[in-house]
């Protein structure tokens, strides 16, 4: 079996120091020809860096890579295109713009004997190349039209044409919903028995288990495990993933308010979301629960004035309010998390201290001038209450961690004293310890009769830090389910359209 | 080794480098040639520089907030004819120019409007006014300078405070306010963060259409406040004043260290800029070197200033 199936890559004692931190610690990793190695482990765990060192976006301090037992040094993401392999989650060289057939040629345009390019010949192949991984696009589509998945399938198809032999999938499901996650296993499948080696990253378990022989688990930058999958089970995955018991995590003390505090009554959106009813009360944590594209996040935005709705009414401490932008939804105490911290959470070239007033300025001005004793304090007494890791107020934000930059958003929301949260995927992208912090931040702010509204697609979270939870279905209200109903297989079915 | 720690550093090690260069270049003329440090040839260096340099100003503002102004040069050549003509028929001098800062504000509030409600890029709405502002003064003047301005506006050009040309003092006042709108105030503070992420800036609540409308009115102000010296200068309204302007201008701010996808940046480089872009061509002109010299440095530099940015950045990162 072994012998059979020849080694790829090989990655040996590979060590990753970054300032300040060691994000990899004499790992070993390797591929076969014709495996699925799976690769598991908590956000910070160390996965993003072991691949971007394989796909040469990052050197390693020290450690060695094998390609058919070669040393080689991957310099470069071009010399990792050399040597075939090749990433799923984002390839550079995709054109958002060209048809199907044009990405697939890309710089090797066949052309015809009058020196003109050769479409016939593009088409051909690349139906040939779809037919074979019976993906059903249609060649002379642009690739910007096609949905998430299909892209993705343009995506995998590409580099199966350009006979890949590594191909790495980085959380290839986020974005599929469960009958495209299928038809990717399928073309997953399909190209072990092509003899392509695997490699697969994933929050989502259950899909480890169903699709890879093997799996390494990484903790804290260090190698755990790399176990054959039949050989564990899911629980046996995660205690080794967390090495804690994953009981403890998601505990907060709730709050038993009467007083409501967020109403949002008959909220619509053509097309987007129906019907929305909900009502939080002080001190109540309400979650969202909705798989990819179900209309929570347009729920949440649209009570935050950043989107447009058709009709319905939101009221705050019972008074009605027509919240019409985000800064009108900032002034009636509303505060806003997104889940992409970078792009849409932080001004990143800024200073922290920028950052964490950058909702307050009109608050601690006077006559348009900023009160730099106020911005200073607030700044330095978030960074100490949150326990923000930075080195100094003026850093740049850009240069935290994950779990800090959470925090620095976090913090925004905080000197602004704003009373209702509302918190995309809240701990997406974070460490474990900046998790818990996190939490018990939530918990605080509860305490101090505060309310959260939480949209997240990680039901053990949301099941462990929400008082209620309302699943949402193709914009529709599927039911909401207090504290003592919580049931994961309900959730996921209401979540699926099963009533 | 701390990276933000340092990139900090950096963008305050800009406007160090940017001083160090003007000042070698100051030390380095004067010893090449005496009449440089002479107490003449440097007011009046200030003196012919404070326009372009009051144009530059409103252009970092506009460029921190991760737009870009074009049209500059024409709302200076408008205000400034608008600013001749009503003092030509007997406004009084206060008032015209208070009409035709007016007029610049109008300008570039319209602009603002434009770009913020249609989602125009700045480059392409601020390369129409560029075409559109420099029309109107052409048609206001019917291409002709408006000469006979009164002779109390006239003086300001010659007028010196303090030994100091009144112009240049002009440009010192709007520095300083610049400084302090840039540092110590609310509208300083939302323009970097939208040129820094305009997204994460409006889930923040920061009004993004009142801060857009105000900055490219600004912009307009300080072309317009150019556009009043300029007639000052010339005894009289130009319509084709201050063309080439833009460039000029969007020269000193890269120069000063300003990052033109926003963000990051300062007043006090733009002014090193600028008198950085004035000092080489007026020295280089006593010195007797050809003009067309001085212009090929002049774009090596800035570019050497920017590479020289990532290098610095790259290295330390």
């Amino acid at each position: 079996m072994v012998l059979e199936n020849k080694e790829i890559i090989r990655m040996e004692g590979i060590y990753k120091q970054f300032p300040g931190v060691l994000a990899l610690e004499n790992v070993d990793f390797q591929v076969h020809k014709g495996q699925i190695h799976g690769i598991v482990g908590e956000n910070g765990a160390g996965k993003s860096t072991l691949i971007k060192i394989l796909t040469g976006a990052l050197q390693p301090t020290s450690g060695d890579i094998f390609v058919d037992s070669k040393k080689i040094i991957i310099s470069n993401p071009i010399v990792a295109r050399n040597i075939q392999i090749g990433a799923v989650y984002q390839d550079l060289t995709i054109a958002k713009d060209l048809t199907v057939a044009e990405n697939f040629f890309l710089g090797q345009i066949p052309r015809n004997r009058f020196g003109f390019i050769d479409w016939k010949k593009m088409i051909q192949k690349t139906v040939e190349v779809l037919r074979e991984l019976n993906i059903e696009v249609d060649p002379n589509m642009i690739l910007e039209k096609l949905t998430a998945a299909q892209k993705e399938m343009v995506l995998i198809a590409k580099q199966y044409f350009k006979q890949y032999r590594v191909i790495i999938f980085d959380e290839p499901t986020a974005l599929l919903t469960s009958k495209d996650t299928e038809e990717l296993f399928r073309i997953i499948k399909k190209l072990k028995k092509e003899g392509v080696g695997i490699i697969y990253i994933s929050h989502r378990i259950e899909e480890v288990f169903e699709i890879c022989d093997t799996v390494t688990v990484l903790r804290d930058g260090k190698k755990i495990a790399c176990i054959p999958i039949n050989e564990t089970d899911i629980d046996g995955l995660i205690s080794r993933m967390v090495g804690r018991n994953i009981d403890d995590m998601y505990s907060i003390t709730h709050q038993h308010s009467k007083n409501e505090i967020l109403r949002v009554e008959n909220l619509s959106k053509t097309g987007v979301f129906n019907n929305i009813n909900f009502t939080v009360n002080h001190g109540g944590v309400f979650g969202l629960f909705g798989l990819v594209n179900s209309g929570t996040t347009k729920i949440a935005r649209a009570i935050y004035g950043s989107e447009k709705f058709d009709q319905g009414n939101i009221y705050i401490d019972s008074k009605k309010v027509r919240i019409s932008s985000p800064s009108i939804a900032v002034d009636n105490g509303l505060g806003f998390l997104p889940e992409d911290k970078k792009t849409e959470g932080l001004a990143v070239k800024l200073s922290v201290k920028h950052n964490i007033n950058l909702s307050s300025y009109s608050n601690i001005s006077r006559m348009g001038f900023v009160n730099g004793k106020l911005e200073n304090k607030n700044a330095q007494q978030l960074i100490k209450s949150l326990r923000i890791r930075t080195p100094s107020a003026e850093q740049i934000v850009l240069n935290l961690s994950g779990g800090n930059q959470q925090k620095v958003v976090l913090a925004k929301w905080l000197v602004n004293q704003c009373k209702i949260f509302i918190f995309e995927e809240p701990t997406a992208g974070i460490d474990v310890g900046s998790k818990e912090e996190i939490y018990k931040i939530l918990e605080l702010l509860i305490k101090k009769g505060s309310a959260i509204v939480m949209i997240s697609s990680y039901l053990p979270e949301l099941m462990g830090l929400a008082d209620q939870i309302t699943v949402v279905y193709e914009g529709k209200q599927m039911g909401t389910l207090s504290r003592n109903e919580f049931d994961e297989k309900r959730l996921l079915q209401l979540a699926s359209g099963v009533l | 080794m701390d990276i933000g720690k340092i990139k900090k550093k950096t963008a305050r090690f800009h406007e160090m480098n940017i001083f160090l260069v003007l000042i070698v270049l100051i030390i380095s003329f004067s010893i090449m040639n005496n009449r440089f440090l002479s107490f003449g040839n440097i007011t009046n260096l200030l003196r012919s520089t404070s326009i372009i340099g009051v144009v530059s100003i409103g252009m970092t503002f506009i460029i921190i907030s991760g737009g870009i102004d074009l049209s500059v040069g024409s709302v200076l050549a408008l205000s400034s004819v608008i600013a001749a003509k009503l003092m030509v028929s007997g406004t009084p001098i206060f008032l015209s120019i208070i009409i035709s800062l007016i007029s610049g504000i109008l300008a570039g509030l319209l602009m603002g409007i434009i770009i913020y409600e249609a989602r125009v890029p700045p480059f392409i709405v601020t390369l129409a006014g560029l075409s559109v502002f420099r029309g109107i003064a052409m048609l206001l003047t019917g291409a002709k300078k408006i000469v006979g301005l009164p002779e109390n506006f006239a003086n300001f050009a010659v007028v010196r405070v303090f030994g100091l040309p009144g112009m240049a003092i002009v440009w010192l006042l709007i520095i300083i306010i610049g400084v302090i709108m840039a540092r110590y105030t609310v509208f300083g503070r939302n323009i970097y963060a939208i040129g820094s992420n305009q997204e994460a800036a409006r889930l923040s609540g920061i009004n993004i259409r009142a801060s857009i409308y105000r900055v490219y009115a600004l912009g307009g102000l300080t072309s317009a406040a150019a556009g009043i010296l300029m007639a000052a200068r010339l005894c009289g309204g130009s319509p084709s004043a201050g063309s080439g302007y833009e460039l000029d201008a969007i020269a000193a701010v890269v120069l000063g260290g300003t990052s033109l996808t926003g963000g990051i940046g300062g007043i006090f480089g733009t002014f090193f800029g600028t008198m950085i872009i004035a000092t080489i061509s007026n020295g280089g002109n006593i010195m007797g070197i050809n003009p067309f010299v001085l212009e090929i440095i002049i774009g090596i530099l800035i570019v050497l200033a920017v590479v020289f940015d990532h290098i610095q950045k790259n290295k330390r990162s």
